[in-house]
Protein backbone atom coordinates (compact mmCIF):
# COMPACT_ATOMS: atom_id res chain seq x y z
CA UNK A 1 0.00 0.00 0.00
CA UNK A 2 1.52 3.55 -1.07
CA UNK A 3 2.39 5.77 2.06
CA UNK A 4 2.04 9.48 2.18
CA UNK A 5 5.97 9.39 3.18
CA UNK A 6 6.95 7.39 -0.47
CA UNK A 7 5.75 11.25 -1.67
CA UNK A 8 8.80 13.43 -3.26
CA UNK A 9 7.80 16.69 -4.89
CA UNK A 10 11.16 17.08 -6.49
CA UNK A 11 10.70 13.90 -8.18
CA UNK A 12 6.92 14.55 -9.13
CA UNK A 13 7.64 18.09 -10.55
CA UNK A 14 10.33 16.39 -12.92
CA UNK A 15 7.59 14.51 -14.26
CA UNK A 16 4.96 17.38 -14.47
CA UNK A 17 7.38 19.55 -16.42
CA UNK A 18 7.11 21.92 -13.88
CA UNK A 19 9.90 24.08 -12.09
CA UNK A 20 9.56 24.77 -8.40
CA UNK A 21 11.22 27.26 -6.33
CA UNK A 22 13.13 25.72 -2.84
CA UNK A 23 10.50 27.16 -1.18
CA UNK A 24 7.56 25.42 -3.06
CA UNK A 25 9.43 22.42 -3.10
CA UNK A 26 8.84 22.46 0.93
CA UNK A 27 5.83 24.19 1.18
CA UNK A 28 4.24 21.69 -0.92
CA UNK A 29 5.59 18.33 0.46
CA UNK A 30 4.65 19.51 3.92
CA UNK A 31 0.96 20.31 2.48
CA UNK A 32 0.39 18.00 0.15
CA UNK A 33 1.83 15.05 2.38
CA UNK A 34 -1.12 16.38 5.22
CA UNK A 35 -3.53 16.02 1.92
CA UNK A 36 -2.21 12.15 1.15
CA UNK A 37 -2.64 11.47 5.42
CA UNK A 38 -6.25 12.91 5.25
CA UNK A 39 -7.16 10.29 2.03
CA UNK A 40 -5.49 7.61 3.55
CA UNK A 41 -9.23 7.05 4.73
CA UNK A 42 -9.54 5.58 1.66
CA UNK A 43 -7.91 2.58 2.51
CA UNK A 44 -10.44 1.46 5.18
CA UNK A 45 -13.28 0.98 2.32
CA UNK A 46 -13.98 -2.45 1.28
CA UNK A 47 -14.14 -2.36 -2.52
CA UNK A 48 -14.34 -6.16 -3.61
CA UNK A 49 -16.55 -6.41 -6.54
CA UNK A 50 -16.56 -2.86 -6.84
CA UNK A 51 -15.66 -1.50 -10.73
CA UNK A 52 -14.07 1.72 -11.26
CA UNK A 53 -16.48 4.77 -12.09
CA UNK A 54 -14.67 7.05 -14.76
CA UNK A 55 -18.43 8.92 -15.78
CA UNK A 56 -21.34 9.77 -13.40
CA UNK A 57 -23.93 8.72 -16.48
CA UNK A 58 -22.73 5.84 -17.93
CA UNK A 59 -22.13 6.34 -21.61
CA UNK A 60 -20.86 4.11 -24.32
CA UNK A 61 -19.71 4.07 -27.84
CA UNK A 62 -20.54 7.44 -28.85
CA UNK A 63 -20.72 8.17 -32.68
CA UNK A 64 -21.23 11.14 -34.87
CA UNK A 65 -20.91 11.31 -38.42
CA UNK A 66 -17.45 12.32 -40.02
CA UNK A 67 -18.98 15.45 -42.01
CA UNK A 68 -16.19 18.25 -43.58
CA UNK A 69 -17.04 21.52 -42.16
CA UNK A 70 -15.42 25.12 -42.04
CA UNK A 71 -12.67 25.29 -38.81
CA UNK A 72 -10.06 27.60 -37.62
CA UNK A 73 -8.56 29.30 -40.73
CA UNK A 74 -4.21 28.93 -39.89
CA UNK A 75 -4.71 33.00 -39.09
CA UNK A 76 -7.08 32.16 -36.07
CA UNK A 77 -5.30 28.84 -34.98
CA UNK A 78 -1.95 30.95 -34.92
CA UNK A 79 -3.63 33.95 -33.42
CA UNK A 80 -2.36 33.83 -29.77
CA UNK A 81 1.29 31.80 -30.55
CA UNK A 82 3.69 33.30 -28.50
CA UNK A 83 6.30 32.92 -31.19
CA UNK A 84 5.01 32.20 -35.37
CA UNK A 85 6.45 32.79 -38.41
CA UNK A 86 5.62 32.08 -41.98
CA UNK A 87 2.10 30.71 -40.75
CA UNK A 88 4.37 28.42 -38.42
CA UNK A 89 4.25 28.25 -34.36
CA UNK A 90 8.29 28.61 -33.84
CA UNK A 91 9.16 26.09 -31.23
CA UNK A 92 12.31 25.72 -29.08
CA UNK A 93 15.10 23.88 -30.38
CA UNK A 94 14.54 20.04 -29.64
CA UNK A 95 17.62 18.30 -31.77
CA UNK A 96 21.14 19.70 -32.24
CA UNK B 1 -31.41 57.60 -21.27
CA UNK B 2 -29.94 55.39 -18.30
CA UNK B 3 -32.82 53.53 -16.11
CA UNK B 4 -31.66 53.35 -12.41
CA UNK B 5 -34.27 50.80 -11.62
CA UNK B 6 -33.29 48.54 -14.18
CA UNK B 7 -30.52 46.71 -13.12
CA UNK B 8 -32.51 45.38 -10.22
CA UNK B 9 -35.32 43.81 -11.83
CA UNK B 10 -34.92 39.93 -12.48
CA UNK B 11 -34.53 38.54 -15.91
CA UNK B 12 -38.34 37.67 -15.88
CA UNK B 13 -39.24 40.55 -15.63
CA UNK B 14 -36.70 42.82 -17.24
CA UNK B 15 -37.63 40.11 -20.34
CA UNK B 16 -41.34 40.87 -19.98
CA UNK B 17 -40.36 44.89 -20.22
CA UNK B 18 -38.36 44.35 -23.70
CA UNK B 19 -40.77 42.28 -24.97
CA UNK B 20 -43.51 44.54 -24.09
CA UNK B 21 -40.62 47.57 -25.95
CA UNK B 22 -41.45 48.94 -22.24
CA UNK B 23 -37.33 49.38 -22.81
CA UNK B 24 -34.85 48.83 -25.45
CA UNK B 25 -31.84 46.52 -24.97
CA UNK B 26 -29.49 49.71 -25.26
CA UNK B 27 -31.28 51.10 -22.58
CA UNK B 28 -30.85 48.03 -20.59
CA UNK B 29 -27.05 47.89 -21.23
CA UNK B 30 -26.92 51.87 -20.40
CA UNK B 31 -27.92 51.19 -17.48
CA UNK B 32 -26.51 48.19 -16.36
CA UNK B 33 -23.16 50.12 -17.56
CA UNK B 34 -24.12 52.87 -15.16
CA UNK B 35 -24.42 50.15 -11.78
CA UNK B 36 -21.14 48.89 -12.89
CA UNK B 37 -19.34 51.84 -13.27
CA UNK B 38 -20.72 52.78 -9.69
CA UNK B 39 -20.69 49.05 -7.78
CA UNK B 40 -17.82 47.88 -9.70
CA UNK B 41 -15.05 49.49 -8.16
CA UNK B 42 -15.82 48.33 -5.16
CA UNK B 43 -16.32 44.41 -5.62
CA UNK B 44 -14.15 43.76 -9.04
CA UNK B 45 -16.08 40.76 -10.22
CA UNK B 46 -15.28 41.45 -13.60
CA UNK B 47 -11.79 40.56 -15.57
CA UNK B 48 -13.14 42.50 -18.80
CA UNK B 49 -16.32 43.96 -20.36
CA UNK B 50 -16.94 45.04 -24.14
CA UNK B 51 -20.08 47.17 -23.73
CA UNK B 52 -18.98 48.23 -27.48
CA UNK B 53 -19.69 44.91 -28.64
CA UNK B 54 -22.65 44.91 -26.53
CA UNK B 55 -23.79 47.58 -28.17
CA UNK B 56 -23.78 46.38 -31.50
CA UNK B 57 -25.44 43.11 -30.98
CA UNK B 58 -28.25 44.95 -29.04
CA UNK B 59 -28.96 46.95 -32.06
CA UNK B 60 -30.19 43.80 -33.49
CA UNK B 61 -31.20 41.58 -31.08
CA UNK B 62 -35.12 39.74 -31.20
CA UNK B 63 -36.73 40.68 -28.21
CA UNK B 64 -39.67 38.18 -28.55
CA UNK B 65 -36.36 35.41 -28.12
CA UNK B 66 -36.84 33.63 -24.48
CA UNK B 67 -34.10 35.74 -23.83
CA UNK B 68 -34.10 38.53 -26.31
CA UNK B 69 -32.15 41.72 -25.00
CA UNK B 70 -30.90 39.94 -21.59
CA UNK B 71 -27.03 40.86 -21.09
CA UNK B 72 -25.17 38.03 -19.44
CA UNK B 73 -21.94 38.07 -17.96
CA UNK B 74 -19.59 35.20 -18.44
CA UNK B 75 -17.01 33.47 -15.97
CA UNK B 76 -13.70 34.02 -17.44
CA UNK B 77 -12.71 30.94 -18.53
CA UNK B 78 -15.99 30.53 -21.25
CA UNK B 79 -14.30 31.44 -24.89
CA UNK B 80 -16.64 34.12 -26.36
CA UNK B 81 -14.85 34.95 -29.76
CA UNK B 82 -13.05 38.35 -29.87
CA UNK B 83 -12.81 38.43 -25.78
CA UNK B 84 -10.24 37.74 -23.48
CA UNK B 85 -10.57 34.30 -21.97
CA UNK B 86 -8.01 34.07 -19.35
CA UNK B 87 -8.99 31.80 -17.13
CA UNK B 88 -7.71 33.97 -13.95
CA UNK B 89 -4.24 32.67 -14.72
CA UNK B 90 -1.33 34.82 -15.86
CA UNK B 91 -0.53 31.91 -18.48
CA UNK B 92 -3.49 33.08 -20.62
CA UNK B 93 -2.79 36.65 -19.63
CA UNK B 94 -2.94 37.85 -23.43
CA UNK B 95 -5.19 35.04 -24.77
CA UNK B 96 -8.23 36.12 -26.80
CA UNK B 97 -11.11 33.60 -27.89
CA UNK B 98 -11.25 32.88 -31.93
CA UNK B 99 -14.26 30.71 -31.47
CA UNK B 100 -17.35 30.87 -29.18
CA UNK B 101 -18.22 27.46 -26.49
CA UNK B 102 -21.46 26.42 -27.14
CA UNK B 103 -23.20 27.49 -24.64
CA UNK B 104 -22.39 30.95 -25.80
CA UNK B 105 -23.84 29.86 -29.54
CA UNK B 106 -27.03 28.80 -27.66
CA UNK B 107 -26.78 31.99 -25.35
CA UNK B 108 -26.72 34.12 -28.33
CA UNK B 109 -29.68 31.96 -30.09
CA UNK B 110 -32.08 32.96 -27.58
CA UNK B 111 -30.78 36.00 -27.35
CA UNK B 112 -28.68 36.54 -24.60
CA UNK B 113 -26.00 39.16 -24.93
CA UNK B 114 -22.67 38.12 -23.11
CA UNK B 115 -20.97 41.56 -22.45
CA UNK B 116 -18.20 40.41 -19.45
CA UNK B 117 -16.01 37.96 -18.29
CA UNK B 118 -15.79 37.31 -14.84
CA UNK B 119 -13.54 36.82 -12.03
CA UNK B 120 -12.37 33.12 -10.80
CA UNK B 121 -9.66 31.08 -9.10
CA UNK B 122 -7.36 30.25 -11.79
CA UNK B 123 -8.17 27.41 -13.45
CA UNK B 124 -11.42 27.19 -11.28
CA UNK B 125 -9.07 25.99 -8.61
CA UNK B 126 -10.50 27.06 -5.20
CA UNK B 127 -13.32 28.49 -3.07
CA UNK B 128 -12.60 31.81 -2.68
CA UNK B 129 -11.64 33.52 -6.03
CA UNK B 130 -8.36 34.90 -3.92
CA UNK B 131 -6.61 32.24 -6.41
CA UNK B 132 -7.39 34.61 -9.30
CA UNK B 133 -4.01 35.60 -10.64
CA UNK B 134 -5.53 39.35 -11.23
CA UNK B 135 -7.61 40.70 -8.47
CA UNK B 136 -9.44 39.48 -5.78
CA UNK B 137 -13.06 40.34 -5.64
CA UNK B 138 -15.01 41.08 -2.28
CA UNK B 139 -18.48 39.66 -0.89
CA UNK B 140 -21.01 42.51 -1.43
CA UNK B 141 -22.80 41.70 1.81
CA UNK B 142 -19.58 42.45 3.33
CA UNK B 143 -16.10 43.57 1.44
CA UNK B 144 -14.16 42.46 3.83
CA UNK B 145 -15.20 38.86 3.19
CA UNK B 146 -14.89 36.18 0.43
CA UNK B 147 -17.85 35.59 -2.18
CA UNK B 148 -16.67 32.37 -2.45
CA UNK B 149 -15.68 30.24 -5.23
CA UNK B 150 -14.10 29.08 -8.01
CA UNK B 151 -16.79 31.06 -9.81
CA UNK B 152 -17.27 34.21 -7.05
CA UNK B 153 -16.96 36.89 -9.78
CA UNK B 154 -20.07 35.96 -11.32
CA UNK B 155 -21.91 35.20 -7.66
CA UNK B 156 -20.89 39.07 -6.52
CA UNK B 157 -22.18 40.35 -9.77
CA UNK B 158 -25.57 38.99 -9.73
CA UNK B 159 -25.44 39.49 -5.45
CA UNK B 160 -24.92 43.52 -6.83
CA UNK B 161 -27.37 43.62 -9.35
CA UNK B 162 -23.91 44.53 -11.62
CA UNK B 163 -25.20 41.39 -13.51
CA UNK B 164 -28.65 40.22 -14.53
CA UNK B 165 -27.76 36.64 -14.81
CA UNK B 166 -23.96 34.90 -15.13
CA UNK B 167 -22.36 31.77 -16.09
CA UNK B 168 -20.29 29.59 -13.92
CA UNK B 169 -18.90 26.65 -13.44
CA UNK B 170 -19.42 23.89 -10.90
CA UNK B 171 -16.60 21.10 -10.43
CA UNK B 172 -17.08 20.18 -6.99
CA UNK B 173 -19.38 23.56 -6.19
CA UNK B 174 -17.96 26.64 -7.66
CA UNK B 175 -21.09 27.30 -8.88
CA UNK B 176 -23.30 26.27 -5.81
CA UNK B 177 -20.98 27.36 -2.94
CA UNK B 178 -20.64 30.93 -4.36
CA UNK B 179 -23.85 31.08 -4.98
CA UNK B 180 -24.39 29.96 -1.51
CA UNK B 181 -21.58 32.62 0.32
CA UNK B 182 -23.18 35.51 -1.54
CA UNK B 183 -26.67 35.27 -1.78
CA UNK B 184 -28.18 34.31 -4.97
CA UNK B 185 -29.35 31.17 -6.83
CA UNK B 186 -26.82 28.74 -8.52
CA UNK B 187 -27.33 25.23 -10.23
CA UNK B 188 -24.98 22.70 -11.68
CA UNK B 189 -26.82 20.50 -14.22
CA UNK B 190 -26.09 16.65 -13.83
CA UNK B 191 -23.14 15.48 -15.81
CA UNK B 192 -23.61 16.00 -19.58
CA UNK B 193 -26.78 17.94 -19.46
CA UNK B 194 -25.09 20.85 -20.68
CA UNK B 195 -21.87 21.24 -23.29
CA UNK B 196 -18.57 21.43 -22.40
CA UNK B 197 -17.36 22.52 -25.71
CA UNK B 198 -15.09 25.67 -25.24
CA UNK B 199 -15.07 25.75 -22.08
CA UNK B 200 -11.56 25.48 -20.46
CA UNK B 201 -11.41 21.93 -18.50
CA UNK B 202 -10.14 21.43 -14.80
CA UNK B 203 -11.32 17.90 -14.10
CA UNK B 204 -13.36 16.66 -17.56
CA UNK B 205 -15.31 14.32 -15.67
CA UNK B 206 -16.97 16.54 -13.31
CA UNK B 207 -17.07 19.90 -14.92
CA UNK B 208 -20.67 21.51 -15.87
CA UNK B 209 -21.86 24.93 -16.61
CA UNK B 210 -24.46 26.04 -14.96
CA UNK B 211 -26.51 29.82 -14.36
CA UNK B 212 -25.89 31.90 -11.35
CA UNK B 213 -29.17 34.41 -11.41
CA UNK B 214 -31.60 36.36 -8.63
CA UNK B 215 -34.49 33.84 -8.68
CA UNK B 216 -35.07 29.89 -9.61
CA UNK B 217 -36.99 30.88 -12.30
CA UNK B 218 -34.07 33.13 -13.97
CA UNK B 219 -31.81 30.20 -13.48
CA UNK B 220 -34.29 28.03 -15.18
CA UNK B 221 -34.58 30.14 -18.45
CA UNK B 222 -30.92 29.89 -18.23
CA UNK B 223 -30.84 26.32 -18.45
CA UNK B 224 -33.50 25.92 -20.74
CA UNK B 225 -31.41 27.74 -23.49
CA UNK B 226 -27.89 26.27 -22.29
CA UNK B 227 -28.58 22.52 -22.26
CA UNK B 228 -29.04 19.60 -24.62
CA UNK B 229 -26.87 17.33 -26.99
CA UNK B 230 -23.70 19.48 -28.97
CA UNK B 231 -22.35 17.56 -31.83
CA UNK B 232 -18.82 18.97 -30.44
CA UNK B 233 -19.09 17.24 -26.65
CA UNK B 234 -19.53 13.54 -26.63
CA UNK B 235 -20.06 13.41 -22.83
CA UNK B 236 -23.19 15.81 -23.69
CA UNK B 237 -26.51 13.93 -23.43
CA UNK B 238 -29.36 13.44 -26.06
CA UNK B 239 -32.16 13.13 -23.79
CA UNK B 240 -35.05 16.01 -24.89
CA UNK B 241 -34.73 19.28 -22.96
CA UNK B 242 -37.66 19.84 -20.95
CA UNK B 243 -38.75 23.58 -19.77
CA UNK B 244 -37.98 23.77 -17.00
CA UNK B 245 -40.44 26.75 -16.18
CA UNK B 246 -43.19 24.55 -16.97
CA UNK B 247 -43.33 23.30 -12.95
CA UNK B 248 -43.09 26.18 -11.22
CA UNK B 249 -45.62 27.24 -9.12
CA UNK B 250 -46.62 23.21 -8.75
CA UNK B 251 -46.89 22.35 -5.10
CA UNK B 252 -44.97 20.28 -3.25
CA UNK B 253 -47.90 17.68 -2.26
CA UNK B 254 -46.32 14.48 -2.28
CA UNK B 255 -42.66 15.42 -3.09
CA UNK B 256 -40.45 13.19 -0.88
CA UNK B 257 -37.68 14.84 0.41
CA UNK B 258 -34.27 13.16 1.93
CA UNK B 259 -32.40 14.60 4.60
CA UNK B 260 -29.25 12.47 5.30
CA UNK B 261 -27.81 11.35 8.43
CA UNK B 262 -24.21 12.13 7.08
CA UNK B 263 -24.76 15.67 6.22
CA UNK B 264 -25.07 16.14 10.17
CA UNK B 265 -21.36 16.43 10.81
CA UNK B 266 -19.33 18.63 13.23
CA UNK B 267 -18.43 21.84 12.46
CA UNK B 268 -21.12 22.94 11.24
CA UNK B 269 -22.12 26.61 11.75
CA UNK B 270 -25.20 26.67 14.25
CA UNK B 271 -26.50 29.50 12.22
CA UNK B 272 -26.34 27.43 9.06
CA UNK B 273 -27.81 24.21 11.08
CA UNK B 274 -30.08 26.59 12.18
CA UNK B 275 -31.48 27.86 9.16
CA UNK B 276 -31.12 24.59 7.12
CA UNK B 277 -33.40 23.10 9.63
CA UNK B 278 -36.07 25.85 9.77
CA UNK B 279 -36.01 25.69 5.56
CA UNK B 280 -37.13 21.97 5.83
CA UNK B 281 -39.82 22.76 8.25
CA UNK B 282 -40.70 25.55 5.50
CA UNK B 283 -40.88 22.51 2.97
CA UNK B 284 -43.02 20.43 5.32
CA UNK B 285 -45.38 23.01 5.51
CA UNK B 286 -45.60 23.42 1.72
CA UNK B 287 -46.66 19.79 1.87
CA UNK B 288 -43.01 17.98 1.14
CA UNK B 289 -42.59 14.42 3.22
CA UNK B 290 -39.58 14.63 5.41
CA UNK B 291 -37.45 11.09 4.98
CA UNK B 292 -34.11 10.27 6.98
CA UNK B 293 -31.67 8.55 5.27
CA UNK B 294 -28.33 7.09 4.70
CA UNK B 295 -25.46 7.98 2.62
CA UNK B 296 -22.91 6.21 3.89
CA UNK B 297 -19.84 6.97 1.86
CA UNK B 298 -20.08 10.43 1.93
CA UNK B 299 -17.55 11.02 4.69
CA UNK B 300 -15.12 10.10 1.96
CA UNK B 301 -16.14 12.47 -1.27
CA UNK B 302 -13.37 15.34 -0.23
CA UNK B 303 -10.49 12.15 -0.18
CA UNK B 304 -11.96 10.70 -3.16
CA UNK B 305 -12.72 14.00 -5.11
CA UNK B 306 -8.89 15.92 -4.43
CA UNK B 307 -7.74 12.27 -6.25
CA UNK B 308 -9.60 12.35 -9.08
CA UNK B 309 -9.90 16.41 -9.84
CA UNK B 310 -6.61 16.85 -9.50
CA UNK B 311 -5.51 13.51 -11.71
CA UNK B 312 -7.76 15.27 -14.71
CA UNK B 313 -6.68 18.84 -14.07
CA UNK B 314 -2.93 17.43 -14.12
CA UNK B 315 -3.58 15.89 -17.52
CA UNK B 316 -5.94 18.75 -18.54
CA UNK B 317 -3.06 21.71 -17.89
CA UNK B 318 -0.39 19.51 -19.56
CA UNK B 319 -1.59 21.58 -22.79
CA UNK B 320 -0.31 24.54 -21.58
CA UNK B 321 3.26 24.35 -22.93
CA UNK B 322 4.19 27.80 -24.07
CA UNK B 323 4.20 26.54 -27.48
CA UNK B 324 0.62 27.30 -29.35
CA UNK B 325 -1.16 29.69 -26.90
CA UNK B 326 -0.17 31.42 -23.53
CA UNK B 327 2.33 32.95 -22.08
CA UNK B 328 6.18 31.53 -23.10
CA UNK B 329 9.64 31.80 -20.79
CA UNK B 330 12.11 33.88 -22.61
CA UNK B 331 15.04 32.47 -24.14
CA UNK B 332 14.97 28.85 -22.67
CA UNK B 333 18.07 26.95 -23.59
CA UNK B 334 16.40 23.71 -24.32
CA UNK B 335 13.33 22.28 -24.52
CA UNK B 336 12.88 20.61 -20.62
CA UNK B 337 14.28 24.18 -19.53
CA UNK B 338 10.97 25.99 -22.23
CA UNK B 339 8.31 23.73 -20.36
CA UNK B 340 9.39 24.08 -16.98
CA UNK B 341 9.96 27.49 -16.84
CA UNK B 342 6.88 28.70 -18.94
CA UNK B 343 4.94 26.54 -15.91
CA UNK B 344 6.88 27.83 -13.31
CA UNK B 345 5.86 31.61 -14.07
CA UNK B 346 2.98 31.11 -15.33
CA UNK B 347 0.39 29.40 -13.06
CA UNK B 348 -0.15 30.46 -9.59
CA UNK B 349 0.34 28.52 -6.02
CA UNK B 350 -3.08 26.46 -6.04
CA UNK B 351 -2.49 25.69 -9.84
CA UNK B 352 1.00 24.02 -9.21
CA UNK B 353 -0.04 22.28 -6.19
CA UNK B 354 -3.24 20.54 -7.62
CA UNK B 355 -0.70 19.69 -10.91
CA UNK B 356 2.03 17.78 -8.49
CA UNK B 357 -0.67 16.30 -6.28
CA UNK B 358 -2.56 14.75 -9.71
CA UNK B 359 0.78 13.83 -11.36
CA UNK B 360 1.42 11.90 -8.52
CA UNK B 361 -1.81 10.01 -8.31
CA UNK B 362 -1.15 9.34 -11.82
CA UNK B 363 2.69 7.95 -11.32
CA UNK B 364 3.46 3.97 -12.00
CA UNK B 365 3.54 2.46 -9.00
CA UNK B 366 0.92 5.03 -7.31
CA UNK B 367 -2.08 4.40 -9.88
CA UNK B 368 -3.64 1.95 -8.53
CA UNK B 369 -3.12 2.81 -4.85
CA UNK B 370 -4.64 6.02 -5.39
CA UNK B 371 -6.57 6.79 -8.59
CA UNK B 372 -8.19 3.61 -9.17
CA UNK B 373 -9.09 3.38 -5.44
CA UNK B 374 -10.93 6.96 -5.39
CA UNK B 375 -12.74 5.75 -9.20
CA UNK B 376 -13.85 2.86 -7.55
CA UNK B 377 -15.07 4.60 -4.14
CA UNK B 378 -16.81 7.05 -6.15
CA UNK B 379 -18.58 4.22 -7.97
CA UNK B 380 -19.56 3.70 -3.90
CA UNK B 381 -20.91 7.29 -3.49
CA UNK B 382 -22.56 7.21 -6.82
CA UNK B 383 -24.72 4.14 -5.97
CA UNK B 384 -25.39 5.98 -2.28
CA UNK B 385 -27.12 8.33 -4.49
CA UNK B 386 -29.13 5.86 -6.72
CA UNK B 387 -30.40 4.12 -3.51
CA UNK B 388 -31.63 7.23 -1.44
CA UNK B 389 -33.38 8.41 -4.69
CA UNK B 390 -35.60 5.11 -4.87
CA UNK B 391 -36.68 6.74 -1.89
CA UNK B 392 -36.72 10.31 -2.42
CA UNK B 393 -37.63 12.94 -5.27
CA UNK B 394 -34.51 15.37 -3.86
CA UNK B 395 -32.25 15.50 -0.90
CA UNK B 396 -31.72 18.51 1.22
CA UNK B 397 -28.70 19.70 3.06
CA UNK B 398 -27.07 23.09 3.95
CA UNK B 399 -24.73 24.31 0.30
CA UNK B 400 -21.45 25.32 2.57
CA UNK B 401 -20.88 24.58 6.53
CA UNK B 402 -20.29 28.12 6.84
CA UNK B 403 -21.02 31.64 5.96
CA UNK B 404 -18.82 33.94 3.76
CA UNK B 405 -15.66 33.95 5.28
CA UNK B 406 -12.93 36.82 5.96
CA UNK B 407 -10.02 37.30 3.11
CA UNK B 408 -6.64 35.95 3.73
CA UNK B 409 -8.02 33.79 6.28
CA UNK B 410 -7.63 30.43 4.73
CA UNK B 411 -5.02 30.91 2.29
CA UNK B 412 -2.48 29.41 4.61
CA UNK B 413 -4.17 26.03 4.65
CA UNK B 414 -5.12 23.89 1.53
CA UNK B 415 -6.64 21.28 3.66
CA UNK B 416 -9.28 23.60 5.28
CA UNK B 417 -9.94 25.38 2.09
CA UNK B 418 -10.76 22.05 0.06
CA UNK B 419 -13.14 20.71 3.22
CA UNK B 420 -15.52 23.63 1.89
CA UNK B 421 -16.58 21.41 -0.72
CA UNK B 422 -17.81 18.44 1.95
CA UNK B 423 -21.57 18.87 0.77
CA UNK B 424 -20.78 19.91 -3.10
CA UNK B 425 -18.82 17.95 -4.11
CA UNK B 426 -20.08 14.11 -3.90
CA UNK B 427 -22.51 15.64 -6.42
CA UNK B 428 -20.05 15.68 -8.81
CA UNK B 429 -18.41 12.50 -8.24
CA UNK B 430 -22.41 10.99 -8.56
CA UNK B 431 -23.06 13.41 -12.18
CA UNK B 432 -26.22 14.45 -10.45
CA UNK B 433 -27.69 17.75 -10.24
CA UNK B 434 -27.69 20.56 -6.95
CA UNK B 435 -29.23 23.87 -6.69
CA UNK B 436 -28.18 26.06 -3.93
CA UNK B 437 -30.86 28.57 -2.88
CA UNK B 438 -31.00 31.68 -0.60
CA UNK B 439 -32.25 30.25 2.77
CA UNK B 440 -31.64 32.96 5.70
CA UNK B 441 -28.79 34.62 6.94
CA UNK B 442 -25.94 34.54 9.84
CA UNK B 443 -24.94 37.67 11.85
CA UNK B 444 -21.42 37.37 12.03
CA UNK B 445 -19.57 40.62 13.61
CA UNK B 446 -22.63 43.15 12.76
CA UNK B 447 -22.91 41.90 9.04
CA UNK B 448 -25.23 40.03 7.42
CA UNK B 449 -24.02 36.94 5.92
CA UNK B 450 -26.10 34.81 3.50
CA UNK B 451 -26.69 31.02 3.70
CA UNK B 452 -27.63 28.84 1.39
CA UNK B 453 -29.91 25.38 1.22
CA UNK B 454 -29.12 22.95 -1.24
CA UNK B 455 -31.55 20.70 -3.03
CA UNK B 456 -29.36 17.50 -4.67
CA UNK B 457 -31.74 15.85 -7.64
CA UNK B 458 -31.67 12.75 -9.56
CA UNK B 459 -29.92 12.73 -12.79
CA UNK B 460 -31.33 15.04 -15.35
CA UNK B 461 -34.41 15.91 -13.44
CA UNK B 462 -33.44 19.17 -13.08
CA UNK B 463 -37.14 20.42 -13.20
CA UNK B 464 -37.54 18.85 -10.12
CA UNK B 465 -35.17 20.83 -8.13
CA UNK B 466 -35.90 23.43 -9.56
CA UNK B 467 -39.80 22.97 -8.79
CA UNK B 468 -38.88 22.74 -5.07
CA UNK B 469 -36.76 25.24 -5.11
CA UNK B 470 -38.70 28.23 -6.38
CA UNK B 471 -41.91 26.92 -3.90
CA UNK B 472 -39.24 27.51 -1.44
CA UNK B 473 -37.83 30.66 -2.33
CA UNK B 474 -41.40 32.33 -3.73
CA UNK B 475 -43.10 31.44 0.64
CA UNK B 476 -39.66 33.13 1.88
CA UNK B 477 -38.51 36.92 1.67
CA UNK B 478 -34.32 35.68 1.09
CA UNK B 479 -34.35 36.24 -2.42
CA UNK B 480 -35.31 39.87 -2.38
CA UNK B 481 -33.04 40.92 0.07
CA UNK B 482 -30.05 43.23 -1.71
CA UNK B 483 -26.72 44.20 -0.14
CA UNK B 484 -26.25 47.19 1.01
CA UNK B 485 -23.44 49.10 -1.74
Amino acid sequence: MAKASDFDVGYVAKLARLNLSDEETRLFQKQLADVLKYAEKLNEVDLSNVEATAHGVPMFNVFREDEPCDWFTSEQALSNAPHKSNQLFIVTKVVE
Amino acid sequence: MSRPDLPALTIADLQSLLRGRKVSPREVLESLRARIEQIEPKLDAYLSIDFDAAFQEAEKVDVTLPLGGVPIAVKDLINVAGQPCTCGSKILGNYRSTYNATVIEKLRAAGAIPFGKTNMDEFAMGSSTENSSVKVTRNPWDLSRVPGGSSGGSAAAVAADTAFGALGTDTGGSIRQPASLSGVVGLKPSYGRVSRFGVTAFASSLDQVGPLAKTVRDAAMITKAMAGRDRHDSTSLADPVPDYTANLGHDLKGVRLGVPKEYRVEGIDPQVSSAVNAAIKQLESLGAEIVHLNLPHTDYGIAVYYFIATAEASANLARFDGVRYGYRASSPKDLLDHYGRTREEGFGEEVKRRIILGTYVLSSGYYDAYYVRAQKVRELIRRDFATAFEKVDAIISPTSPEPAFKIGERTANPLAMYLADIFTNTANLAGICGISVPCGFAKVNGSQLPIGLQILGKPLDEARIFQIGHAYEQSTDWHKAKPNL
